[in-house]
């Protein structure tokens, strides 16, 4: 199965940039649904080249190519009772670590570990002019040369086609457990900060509307300290009801309903916007299931300190990436323009 | 000494430098404006002493207006600027350029905000690293990062250098600790890069500011995050006898699970010259000593540091201490704290370095670079944050010997490259500025430098911000004559290196 086809791909890119010839990447085709404007160009397909290259758990370094399946990795962190600490949603079996980084994608436990992006080291890349290039490394701490890195993390393709991807990993917590309790809304936001300033091991948290759930994570003595501080029933199947909030399988998420994502200062308070919410990230990230319209939303989210995006759902010609002012979309134009010169890698997806 | 000959590049006529005075002293006041020699002195280096050179005039501006005022001016005149903090950096990163300006950060000093709720606070970049964490305390707040001159260094300057600390494998670097940057770009215009949110759209320009050493902007504003004040902190010391022991017990007490809040090693010669120093009760007959500190809730903390001292033990350790009380923990930290000090004693002047390799490889390194202290005659004291693999060496010379600095720093450059040979990097945490310039034509090829021109040009098209800095150019690349040694492979795999 493990198969290195970096040369191929970097022959494809540097083709593709001497005809001028537009590149649609691909990997396991399990998100596309996050960016609608899929680019017009030539798939180039990613998924073969896979292979966890270098696993050394004593390092907490996990060195993989790009379109190795997420379960993959997974499986063999599991093994050495390791985890991607991002707990990255999968969104179908197909996923892969390298659509992971390029879509920046973070689940659960994201506001106390940290994103996707925190815990990239190092990448390798095929940039727009068909060169292989390498930066950042296996190491946690490396300040030579600009952060290109971080910078793959949630450019949806568009700066590079990326071949190998070294992160940071963590131990799993040796114990966790999952209480809920009830709560209004302006309370449940209320609550949450209150604990996260305060040196608790919190690793989850979720408001659905009626009920709070929030994950505590250490060792067993510190895990039924926190329990005992926290109170509330705990909850048994907990596993799969994070699995089923990550994945968006909670029954919040069926129905026809535009699903917009709402990444807020965790503290804002309830946003005055008609449809049905679900908290995440102690408040910073917020599910609201509505068909007001976009601008409404956006200037709400705005408003409020942060910014709206169109997850699911919706008009098929929406603009669903939350628009950015002009001065930082100039800085955008030039920056690509810096790495893909002709414009070749995913031309369209983000920010035309 | 100054930099290799940037004089004649920056040179400019008397005419445009009296037309460029008189226009900054026109937008900022007089005492705001320094431009003859004996105020200009203090600026001529940062914490890389090594390298001085007055710069054209040195400005203070007071406000972010002010701020833009100067560059928008800069970039009328094509002047360079290099901005400063509070100029503690190590890499020569804010070095003046002959003909050009420097621009101090030092007035805008206020903490704009503590927002307890959200757990933020939004500073001016002149604010003091330590600053942040004392006007967060009696919220139970603290800001992570701390840099061994966090007393001293300015938030601004952590941010364009990713400043990291004793804490950084649990608590990451600058990078991981910021949300928001307020900046002035080469133009003078400002922009917003992240937000309040724990996110933002687009790409992730955050992160490419930081640590971007004053090639892409000058920072004029950062939020950071806070974090709650763990509610136990505990420190465990051990001794060993030999330096291989003291790495196992590294990847031991990782591989049980547990993330210790620092993780500190130090070899012989920085254990004695510390002891003598401080006298923190550190085993001066050891050749490598441990610091392992735990932090968080009460149980966690009780549990995890009794499975540190089971591990050191099992280890070999032949002394394992655990901190009695508080004034203990302080005085065991002390000794680490102070190695720098405690070494300089040591010799009239000392060199310290900043690579990181995979903690695997330390013994080895460790070798060789006795060795090669050998081979140069010159004594290296070794400071290492083993939880994330960053190595000081710090090497012993006298400045006042003809001949000795050049051979410190060729020794220093040839310790960088058995880092980049071990697949580590060649800076860990203090920036490549001037110092490890060359060293980058060792640690990235060609393309990968010209790809860091071209992102410079994104935001720097006249090239006015910092020059010279941090990204060598492929002309000076070709004049050192560096191997290139990638992933760690060098020509010839199957000699033995080390």
């Amino acid at each position: 199965m493990d198969k290195d086809i970096g040369a191929a791909l970097q022959e494809r890119v540097a083709a593709a940039h001497a005809a001028g010839t537009p590149l649609c990447i691909v990997g396991g085709n399990s998100k596309a649904f996050l960016v609608d404007r899929t680019p017009n160009g030539e798939a180039l397909g990613v998924a073969a080249h896979r292979g966890i290259v270098d696993y050394q758990p004593a390092e907490l370094v996990i060195s993989a190519r790009a379109g190795t399946p997420l379960s993959d990795i997974g499986a063999v962190l599991a093994d050495h009772r390791q985890m991607l600490p991002f707990e990255p949603p999968h969104y179908g079996e197909t996923a892969t670590l390298g659509g992971t980084i390029a879509c920046a994608l973070s689940g659960p436990r994201r506001p106390y570990a940290g994103a996707a992006r925190d815990f990239v080291l190092g990448v390798t890349i095929i940039n727009g002019c068909g060169d292989v290039l390498r930066f950042g490394g296996q190491v946690m701490k490396n300040v030579a040369g600009f952060d290109m890195s971080r910078l793959m993390a949630g450019a949806f393709g568009t700066l590079g086609v990326m071949l190998e991807i070294s992160l940071k990993v963590l131990p799993r917590p040796a114990c966790e457990v999952t209480l809920a309790q009830e709560r209004g809304a302006a309370d449940a936001i209320d609550v949450m900060n209150s604990w996260a300033g305060r040196s608790l091991p919190l690793s989850a948290t979720c408001y659905d509307g009626h009920r709070l759930f929030v994950r505590l994570s250490g060792t067993e003595t510190a895990v039924e300290s926190a329990r005992n501080h926290i109170g509330g029933e705990t909850i048994k199947e907990a596993g799969s009801f994070w699995e089923n909030i990550r994945e968006q399988r909670h029954a919040f998420f069926a129905g026809e309903l535009p699903l917009w994502r709402l990444s807020l200062p965790p503290a804002a308070p309830r946003l005055d916007l008609p449809g049905k919410w679900l908290l995440e990230w102690g408040g910073a990230q917020r599910w609201l299931k509505s068909d007001e319209e976009s601008a409404v939303v956006r200037n709400a989210a705005m408003d409020a300190g942060g910014h709206a995006t169109l997850f699911r759902g919706g008009e098929g010609n929406a603009e669903r990436l939350h628009p950015l002012p002009p001065a930082l979309l100039v800085i955008h134009r030039r920056l690509k323009q810096a790495i893909d010169p002709k414009g070749i890698l995913n031309p369209g997806r983000l920010f035309v | 000494m100054s930099a290799n000959g940037r004089q004649s590049e920056d040179a400019i006529t008397p005419q445009k430098k009296a037309a460029l005075l008189s226009a900054l002293r026109a937008i900022l006041p007089d005492a705001a404006v320094l431009s003859v020699a004996e105020d200009l002195h203090p600026y001529e280096c940062d914490g890389l002493s090594a390298y001085r050179q007055l710069p054209l005039a040195v400005v203070l501006p007071a406000d972010v207006g002010q701020v833009q005022a100067v560059m928008r001016l800069c970039h009328i005149y094509r002047v360079p600027v290099v901005a400063r903090g509070a100029g503690t950096g190590l890499s020569g990163g804010a070095l003046p350029l002959a003909g050009g300006v420097v621009l101090s950060l030092a007035k805008l000093k206020s903490i704009l905000a503590i927002d307890t709720r959200n757990r933020t606070a939004r500073v001016q970049p002149g604010v003091r690293n330590l600053a942040i964490s004392e006007a967060a305390a009696p919220y139970g707040l603290y800001y992570a990062p701390d840099p061994s001159s966090q007393i001293a260094c300015t938030i601004g300057g952590n941010v364009a250098e990713n400043a990291g600390g004793v804490h950084c494998l649990k608590y990451g670097l600058t990078v991981h600790n910021i949300l928001k940057l307020e900046v002035v770009t080469a133009e003078g215009e400002l922009i917003t890069v992240g937000s309040d949110a724990l996110d933002s759209p687009g790409y992730d320009l955050l992160a490419l500011f930081t640590g971007s050493e004053g090639l892409l902007g000058v920072i004029v504003e950062v939020t950071v995050k806070l974090l709650p004040r763990p509610e136990r902190v505990q420190v465990a010391l051990a001794a060993f006898d030999d330096v291989a022991k003291a790495g196992a017990a590294v990847a031991e007490i990782i591989a049980a699970g547990i993330i210790p809040a620092g993780l500190e090693m130090m070899d012989r010669l920085a254990i004695q010259a510390a002891e003598a120093f401080v006298h923190a009760g550190y085993p001066v007959g050891a050749e490598a000593i441990l610091l392992c500190e735990v932090d968080g809730a009460n149980e966690e903390v009780s549990e995890h540091i009794m499975q540190v001292r089971r591990i050191m033990q099992a280890c070999g350790a032949v002394e394992v201490r655990t901190a009695k009380d508080e004034q203990e923990r302080a005085l065991l930290w002390k000794g680490r704290k102070a190695a720098f000090p405690a070494v300089g004693r040591l010799a009239p002047d000392y060199y310290c370095m900043d690579g990181t390799i995979p903690r695997r490889r330390l013994p080895e390194v460790l070798r060789r670079i006795a060795e090669l202290s050998k081979e140069y005659g010159l004594p290296v004291a070794n400071v290492f944050h083993a939880g994330d693999g960053n190595l000081h060496p710090l090497i012993l010379y006298d400045a006042n010997q003809p001949g000795e600095l050049r051979r410190t720093e060729e020794l220093g450059g040839k310790i960088l490259e058995l880092c980049v040979a071990a697949g580590g990097t060649i800076t860990g945490e203090h920036g490549v500025g001037i110092e490890k310039i060359n060293q980058m034509c060792v640690q990235f090829t060609s393309k990968e430098l010209a790809q860091f021109h071209a992102v410079k040009a994104a935001f720097d098209p006249e090239g006015l911000l910092n020059p010279g800095k941090a990204v060598p150019t492929l002309h000076r690349c070709a004049e050192f004559g560096a191997l290139h040694v990638h992933h760690g492979r060098l020509p010839f795999p199957e000699l033995e290196r080390f």
